[in-house]
C-alpha cells in the first residue's frame, strides 16, 4: 500500500499560505532571535464570528488544514490528527497571568477552553462539522512525528481514505522570553542567510503550521508518496544515527546513493549541528543538502515545515536556491529525505518519493 | 484483526487509594474521596471538594523513587506504571521492546503556576527548575527514562478522553509489530490552573458530585494516575495472569461545540457505536460500562440519551466511577480502563456513589452497590472531552 | 437606563472581543444570542464575570443566564432591580 500526500497547507514565516510553488521571494524577518509567522489573512478560511477568540495558533492551524484540504479536494477528512507541544501557550498565558493577578478571582473561560492542547484538531472538526476520529499529540520534538505515525498506522487498517494532519506550534513573548533565559537562542544579531554558517551556540526561536491530506491515492494534486518514518529517542552518539539511517533505508531496499536530496533540520547551533554534520560527511559525502529552518526557526513540530519543503522540492523538481545548503542538485529529484533532530534528543526520518 | 492485543496488567493510583486494591477496597467499602482540599493551594479551598492523592510530594517522591521537585504528575505517572509493569510479571522492561504512551492535560502546570508568580513580577525571576518540565511530553519522558523506556515514547492530550486515545495507540503500535509492549494510560494532578479553569465554566459541585442522578449539579476534580499494559498475543504466554483482550475501540468528534456535548451525544454515539463494531459484539453482548459520567448536566444527559440510542431496550448495568475518584483529566481513561480491564478478570461491577433519583432523560439507572464474581465478559469504558473528544474501548475476556 | 444600555454595549463588544461590530450597531432590544448577536454559551458565562466586575453582580446558576441575557434591555433591567435592592 503505497500513501499519497495529497495536498498541503502551510502558514510560515513566509507567504506559504497560498497554493502553489515555493515562494518566490524568500526574506524571512529576523526580530532579533526570533521568526514570527507572516499573518496571512485568516479571514479567507475562518468567518468572522469565529475568529474573534481564536488565539494565533488556531488561525494558523486552520488555517494550514483548510489549505491542504482545499489543494487535495477533500471536504471531510476520515481522521484528523494534529501535533503540538507547546498546544495553545497564548491562551494558557493568558489564563495563568489572570489567575495570578486576580488571586483566582473573576476569570472568564475563554482562554481556559482554548488553552487545551486539542484545540487546533477540535475547532478544525467543528467547522468541518466532522465527527471522524480525532486526536492530538503534544510529545515535544515528536509530536509531529508520533501524528504521522498514528495517520500511517490507521491509513493500513483500509478504512479511511483520507486523513487530514498536521504540525504546528505558536512562540509567544513569554515563552520566547522563558526559552530564552535556557541560552536557547543566538545572542549575536544574525540574517537567515548566515545562520546555518553560524559557529556560535544558540539558534533562532520559530513557530508555524503545516498540514497536509495524506491518502492512499494519488489524487490529482499529489505531490508526493510518504514512504517511510521512523524516529530515535535519545541515541547515544552520532554513531548510533548513522547506523540507524543506513538501516532505515533498508528497510525501504535503498542506499543512501539514491537519496537525491537530502533535508536536514539544521538550525544554526553549532552543538545541535554536530549530528547533522555527522550524519552528511560520512554517510551523503558531496550529495545534495537542503535545509530549512533558517526559513521557520527551530521549534518542536518545525519538522512538518520540513515535509512541506521536502513536498514542494519533489512536486516541482527543483531545489529552491534557498533551501539548497551544500552540494549539487540531481537532474531528476526523485527520493527526499528529511533528518531532523530537536535539542540532539529527538530525532527522526522521513523518506519523501515522488509521484 | 491481525493480533490480539492483551491487557497483561495494570496499576491506579488516585484519591481513593494510592494503589490498585486499596481502590477496589474502597468500592467494596462505599468509601468515596472527595473532600476539603488538603495539598493543593487555592482561593478555593473551602469553596469546592476535590479528591486528592493523599501524600505530599515528598512521600510520592520517595515512593516513585524520584526527585521532590518535579511535578507531582509525573511523580503519580511514575507510581502507577510501575505497579502496572509489577503486576504483569514481566520481569525487565530492557528484555522487551517497550513503548510508553502516556496522556495528560497540563504537564507540568503544578511548577509552572509557581514559577510564575514570580516570573510576572520580573521576567529574569523565577526558578527555571520549574518551569522546564511544563510540556506534557517532559512528564511522559520523567517516566520513561526513570523506567528505563526507550523504544517508543510519545505523549496524547486530547482533554479529559486523552489516556483512553493512549491505549488505542498503543494497540496500533502492537500491531503494527512497531513494539511488543506498551504501558499506557495518562495522569494528571491536580492544579491551580484546572481548577480555576473549570470553576470559570462553573459546572464544579460544591458536594461530593452526583453522576447519573437528576439532581447532579457539576463534577469534583481528582487527580492521579492509571495505565494497562499492554501486550502482543505472543507474548501472552509470559503474563502472570492475562486480564483480558482489548477487543474494540473507536474515536470519534462530536463537532458540536468547544467544550459541551450535543444534547443527543452524537460523538459518544458513534465512539461506543464504532468500539463495537471493532469488537464484533452486538449492544446485548456488553456486560458493564463504565460511565464518562462526570456528573455535569450536559455530559450525563448527552451520554445517557446516545447510551439509550445504541443500547434500548437491552441496558447493561453502568456506573460512574468518577463519583469515587473524582474526574481526573487526562488520567481518568488510563484509571477508568485498567477498573474495566480488572472487571472482566474478576467479575466485578464498581458501584455509582451518591445516587439518589433517576435522571428525567433516561430510562435506566446506575449500579449503586458494589460486587464481584459476576458473569462480565465484555466492558465498555466511555471518555469524552473538551474539543469535541469521545472515545469508547471494550475489553473482552479472553 | 439610556446610559446603562450604552455602557452594557461597550463593555459586551470588548469582553468579547466582537470584532467588526460597533456597541451603537447593537439595538437595545435585539436578541444577544443564536440569530441575534450570534453569541453562545460561552459567551454567556464572559457575560457573568461582565456583571460580576463592573457591577458587583453575582450569578450563581448560570441557568438564569438566557433569561437575563435576553437582550442589553433584559441585562440593563436586570441590573436595576439588583442594585436597587442593594
Amino acid at each position: 500500500m503505497s500513501i499519497y500526500i495529497q495536498g498541503t497547507g502551510c502558514v510560515s514565516p513566509l507567504e506559504t499560505a497560498a497554493e502553489g510553488l515555493f515562494p518566490a521571494v524568500v526574506n524571512p524577518a529576523y526580530d532579533g532571535a526570533r521568526l514570527k509567522v507572516s499573518d496571512p489573512d485568516y479571514k479567507q478560511w475562518i468567518d468572522i464570528k469565529q475568529i474573534r477568540r481564536m488565539s494565533r495558533i488556531i488561525k494558523m492551524g486552520v488555517a494550514a488544514a483548510k489549505l491542504s484540504l482545499q489543494e487535495a479536494g477533500v471536504e471531510k477528512p476520515d481522521a484528523i490528527i494534529t501535533g503540538t507541544a507547546y498546544g495553545c501557550l497564548d491562551d494558557t498565558g493568558v489564563f495563568l497571568t489572570k489567575m495570578i493577578n486576580q488571586q483566582e478571582e473573576m476569570l472568564t473561560p475563554t482562554s481556559f477552553i482554548q488553552s487545551t492542547h486539542n484545540t487546533v484538531a477540535g475547532q478544525i472538526a467543528l467547522m468541518l462539522s466532522c465527527h471522524a476520529y480525532n486526536n492530538t499529540f503534544v510529545h515535544k520534538g515528536f509530536s509531529f512525528e508520533s501524528a504521522l505515525l498514528d495517520s500511517i498506522m490507521i491509513l493500513k487498517e483500509g478504512k479511511s481514505k483520507h486523513i487530514l494532519m498536521g504540525g504546528m506550534d505558536e512562540l509567544t513573548t513569554h515563552s520566547f522570553n522563558i526559552i530564552s533565559r535556557f541560552n536557547r537562542f543566538k545572542k549575536e544579531p544574525i540574517t537567515h542567510t548566515e545562520l546555518l554558517h553560524s559557529t556560535t551556540p544558540g539558534t533562532i526561536a520559530g513557530e508555524g503550521a503545516a498540514c497536509f491530506v495524506l491518502g492512499t491515492e494519488k489524487g490529482d494534486n499529489s505531490y508526493a508518496r510518504l514512504t517511510g518514518l521512523t524516529t530515535s529517542y535519545k541515541p547515544g552518539s552520532t554513531a548510533e544515527i548513522a547506523a540507524d539511517i543506513i538501516a532505515f533505508l533498508a528497510v525501504h531496499e535503498i542506499t543512501q546513493e539514491d537519496i537525491d536530496l537530502l533535508i536536514t533540520g539544521r538550525n544554526g547551533d553549532s552543538e545541535e549541528d554536530v549530528w547533522y554534520e555527522h550524519v552528511e560527511s560520512t554517510l551523503f559525502p558531496g550529495q545534495a543538502v537542503g535545509c530549512f529552518k533558517h526559513l521557520c526557526g527551530e521549534y518542536p513540530t518545525a519538522s512538518s515545515f520540513g515535509m512541506w519543503v521536502g513536498c514542494k522540492v519533489l512536486s516541482s523538481g527543483q531545489v529552491p536556491a534557498t533551501v539548497l545548503f551544500k552540494g549539487k542538485t540531481r537532474e531528476k529529484i526523485k527520493k527526499v529525505l528529511i533528518y531532523n533532530h530537536y535539542k540532539g534528543t529527538h530525532h527522526s526520518l522521513i523518506l519523501l518519493t515522488g509521484c | 484483526m491481525a493480533c490480539e492485543v492483551w491487557i497483561g496488567g495494570g496499576g491506579v493510583i488516585c484519591g481513593i487509594g494510592d494503589n490498585l486494591p486499596a481502590c477496589i477496597e474502597a468500592f467494596r467499602n462505599m468509601a468515596t474521596g472527595a473532600a476539603t482540599m488538603e495539598y493543593l493551594s487555592s482561593a478555593h479551598r473551602g469553596t469546592y471538594p476535590v479528591v486528592e492523592v493523599r501524600a505530599d510530594n515528598a512521600t510520592l517522591a520517595a515512593r516513585a523513587g524520584m526527585p521532590a521537585h518535579i511535578s507531582r504528575t509525573a511523580l503519580l505517572s511514575r507510581i502507577a506504571a510501575q505497579e502496572a509493569w509489577d503486576s504483569t510479571g514481566l520481569g525487565e522492561i530492557r528484555n522487551y521492546r517497550v513503548g510508553f504512551v502516556s496522556a495528560n492535560t497540563v504537564g507540568g502546570m503544578d511548577k509552572t503556576e509557581e514559577f510564575f508568580a514570580d516570573y510576572l513580577k520580573d521576567p529574569q525571576s523565577g526558578q527555571l527548575s520549574q518551569v522546564v518540565n511544563h510540556e506534557c511530553g517532559s512528564i511522559t519522558e520523567l517516566v520513561a527514562d526513570s523506567l528505563g523506556i526507550r523504544h517508543h515514547v510519545t505523549t496524547i492530550s486530547t482533554a479529559c478522553s486523552s489516556g483512553a486515545n493512549a491505549l488505542m495507540y498503543g494497540a496500533r503500535l502492537i500491531r503494527n509489530n512497531m513494539v511488543d509492549v506498551v504501558i499506557a494510560g495518562g495522569t494528571d494532578a491536580l492544579t491551580r490552573f484546572t481548577l480555576n479553569g473549570f470553576n470559570t465554566l462553573m459546572i464544579l459541585d460544591q458536594e461530593s458530585s452526583r453522576p447519573f442522578d437528576d439532581t447532579r449539579k457539576g463534577l469534583n476534580l481528582g487527580e492521579g494516575a492509571g495505565y494497562v499494559v499492554l501486550v502482543k498475543d505472543t507474548l501472552k504466554e509470559l503474563i502472570r495472569t492475562p486480564w483480558c483482550k482489548l477487543s474494540g475501540f473507536a474515536n470519534a468528534n462530536d463537532a458540536y461545540h468547544q467544550t459541551a456535548s450535543s444534547p443527543e451525544g452524537i460523538g459518544n454515539y458513534l465512539a461506543m457505536k464504532g468500539a463495537l463494531e471493532m469488537s464484533g459484539l452486538k449492544p446485548e453482548e456488553i456486560d458493564y460500562i463504565n460511565l464518562h459520567g462526570t456528573g455535569t448536566q450536559n455530559n450525563d444527559s448527552s451520554e445517557g440519551l446516545a447510551i439509550e440510542r445504541l443500547f434500548a431496550p437491552h441496558y447493561p448495568p453502568v456506573s460512574s466511577t468518577k463519583s469515587f475518584t473524582g474526574h481526573t483529566l487526562g488520567a481518568s481513561g488510563g484509571i477508568e480502563a485498567v477498573f474495566s480491564a480488572l472487571a472482566v478478570r474478576e467479575g466485578y461491577l464498581y458501584p455509582n456513589a451518591n445516587f439518589g433519583t433517576r435522571m428525567k432523560e433516561v430510562p435506566f439507572t446506575p449500579v449503586t452497590a458494589f460486587s464481584e464474581g459476576n458473569k462480565v465478559h465484555h466492558v465498555m469504558s466511555n471518555s469524552f472531552g473538551f474539543g469535541g473528544n469521545c472515545s469508547s474501548l471494550i475489553f473482552s475476556i479472553g | 437606563m439610556e446610559k446603562l444600555m450604552a455602557a452594557l454595549k461597550a463593555q459586551i463588544v470588548e469582553q468579547l472581543n466582537l470584532q467588526e461590530v460597533k456597541p451603537e450597531e447593537i439595538g437595545d432590544d435585539q436578541p444577544l444570542f443564536k440569530e441575534g448577536l450570534g453569541l453562545d454559551s460561552i459567551d454567556a458565562l464572559e457575560l457573568i464575570v461582565l456583571l460580576q466586575q463592573n457591577y458587583n453582580i453575582r450569578i450563581a446558576n448560570p441557568e438564569q443566564g438566557p433569561e437575563i441575557f435576553r437582550s442589553v434591555r433584559t441585562m440593563a433591567e436586570f441590573i436595576t432591580a439588583h442594585q436597587t435592592k442593594q
